[in-house]
């Protein structure tokens, strides 16, 4: 952040480690409340007991970790690639957006929870996992992008046309560039998005064996009582969330810090 | 109010010619009516009116930007797209830096030598050193600068400038009024200036058309007498005042007569 150096030392120590502080406290009295009152790990398990059972069944973990971050990044891949191409087919087309969008709002609206049963049906579990997670990265995506693509200032509508700008030119010189902000923001909400359907769809298919995602863990974790293992795998949906949250957060920095408002610092 | 002047105007054919115009929106709203007036190679004309009195759409009539709805405009300048516009804002794109906003129409005209067209343009507005800039990173007039630069890097014979200078603070506005008239002396082309201030089009123009509010109409010509070069001086001189002070005078009865 580039606001950084603008605040005071002070400041900055504050910022960093007010929240570590924070989630030190909430821990320890978590910890402390299991330990007081010798709660069962079957009812709570401590902190310390879901960070051993992380380490002693990593294996198991990290496999389906990225069973669930594969599928989260090939849906999103999906959804970029459909959103984006959807998008520009409804900027140049209106008679398509009008056909094609209500479809659009319709898979949006229709909660994943009650779609994944049917796509189970039709659909291998692997690939229904994967449609679901894409189902709900693509419509902030779409939307995000085709509003972008309408909003470009007039005046330099305008500028294109008053130098005979084919629609070749306006697209990539100044409709693209003009989404790009709008588009990231999707990105943004998609990448979270993306995980939710994935987790979600996991849960709906409840298949297991090799090569099963965190979420199915949960639930097989679930039906043998083994709750410090629900909060491991919990835990690690979570910092993947984190994860991908922040590395979108800085693919948007990088590219916009040149040029865009959001960007800026308030205090410059 | 002097009398008809075409002085420089009516020596060879005009630039262009508006004939018998008219302009109403899809919404009804009739900008203009019965509009005629020429513009003479080589001058510095300003539109003057009250804001919505259509100046702006007679401008965008002239850049062929949209259509009259009565009447023709005829034009005699070599291509119909020989033309420079620049904008009440600066409508720079914030994602590209100040020499490929320059570059811009050359890029959409596919004109070659870019480079040094996009070089001799930024040096024009004084703005060399900041060729690599982002707009966001200019101040308001520097925004302008760069928006005069784009318009004059395809060497127009018709510079449309559309209240330009209006959101600028007034040091800015003074020292981009004198630039403005050393680069219309330089480059030897014609200017149409849109503004609503009785005393930048007499600082600037060599004549003033007077817009009625709409449906605008040219009420009133007037043709500006002052030294060359116009500088700070003419700015605090008798004449000066003298004029503005009868173009008020004008201005303030066909706001009466609406």
């Amino acid at each position: 952040m580039r606001a950084a150096s603008h605040i005071s030392f002070g400041e900055r120590v504050l910022r960093l480690f007010m929240p570590i502080v924070a989630l030190a406290i909430a821990i320890g009295l978590w910890e402390a409340v299991v330990r007081y009152y010798e709660l069962p790990p079957y009812i709570l398990p401590s902190p310390t007991l879901v960070f051993e059972t992380l380490k002693s069944d990593w294996g198991t973990l990290s496999e389906s970790l990225l069973v669930t971050l594969r599928t989260t990044a090939i849906a999103l891949l999906l959804a970029v690639i459909g959103g984006v191409l959807l998008a520009l087919l409804f900027a140049s087309s209106r008679l398509v957006e009008l056909s094609l969008f209500p479809f659009a709002v319709i898979l949006q609206v229709t909660p994943i929870i009650a779609i994944a049963p049917l796509l189970l049906i039709y659909l291998e579990p692997q690939t229904a996992v994967l449609v679901c997670a894409w189902i709900v990265a693509f419509f902030p995506i779409l939307s995000n992008t085709a509003l972008g693509l309408a909003s470009v200032d007039r005046n330099l509508q305008e500028l294109f046309q008053l130098y005979g700008a084919n629609r070749w030119k306006t697209l990539f010189l100044l409709r693209v560039p003009a989404a790009l902000p709008y588009f990231l923001g999707g990105l943004r909400i998609a990448g979270g998005l993306a995980l939710i359907g994935a987790v979600v769809a996991e849960i709906a298919a409840g298949t297991g064996g090799r090569g099963s995602g965190l979420a199915y863990r949960i639930v097989e974790s679930g039906y043998r009582l083994n709750v410090p293992r629900m909060f491991a795998a919990l835990l690690l949906i979570s910092l993947a969330g984190i994860a991908i949250f922040a590395l979108l957060t800085l693919i948007q920095h990088l590219t916009l810090r040149r040029w865009h408002e959001s960007a800026l610092d308030r205090e410059s | 109010m002097s009398a008809p002047a075409h002085a420089a105007a009516s020596s060879d054919k005009p630039l262009a010619a508006f004939k018998g115009v008219g302009k109403t929106y899809p919404n009804g709203v009739t900008a203009l009516e019965h509009l005629d007036f020429s513009i003479g190679r080589g001058e510095f004309l300003a539109l003057l009116g009250p804001s919505g009195c259509g100046k702006s759409t007679a401008l965008r009539l002239l850049a062929g930007l949209t259509g009259p709805t009565k009447g023709e405009i005829v034009r005699h300048s070599a291509g119909s797209h020989d033309v420079g516009f620049v904008f009440q804002e600066p409508t720079l794109m914030p994602w590209a830096t100040v020499a490929q906003n320059v570059r811009l129409p050359l890029r959409l005209k596919n004109i070659e030598y870019q480079e040094s067209r996009v070089q001799e343009a930024l040096a024009l507005v004084g703005l060399d050193d900041f060729r690599d800039a982002y707009p966001r990173e200019l101040s308001g007039g520097m925004k302008m600068r760069v928006s005069i630069a784009r318009a004059l890097v395809t060497k127009p014979q018709l510079l449309l400038m559309d209240e330009p200078f209006a959101a600028l603070d007034e040091i800015s506005r003074f020292r981009l009024n004198d630039d403005l008239l050393a680069l219309w002396r330089q480059l030897n082309c014609t200017v149409v200036f849109v503004t609503h201030s009785v005393f930048e089009s007499v600082y600037l123009a060599s004549r003033i058309l007077m817009f009625t509010p709409r449906p605008g109409r040219v009420a009133a010509e007037f043709e500006i007498k002052a030294p060359e070069p116009r500088d700070g001086q003419f700015r605090t001189s008798p004449e000066y005042g003298a004029q503005c002070r009868e173009i008020s005078a004008a201005l303030a009865n066909v706001m009466a007569d609406a």
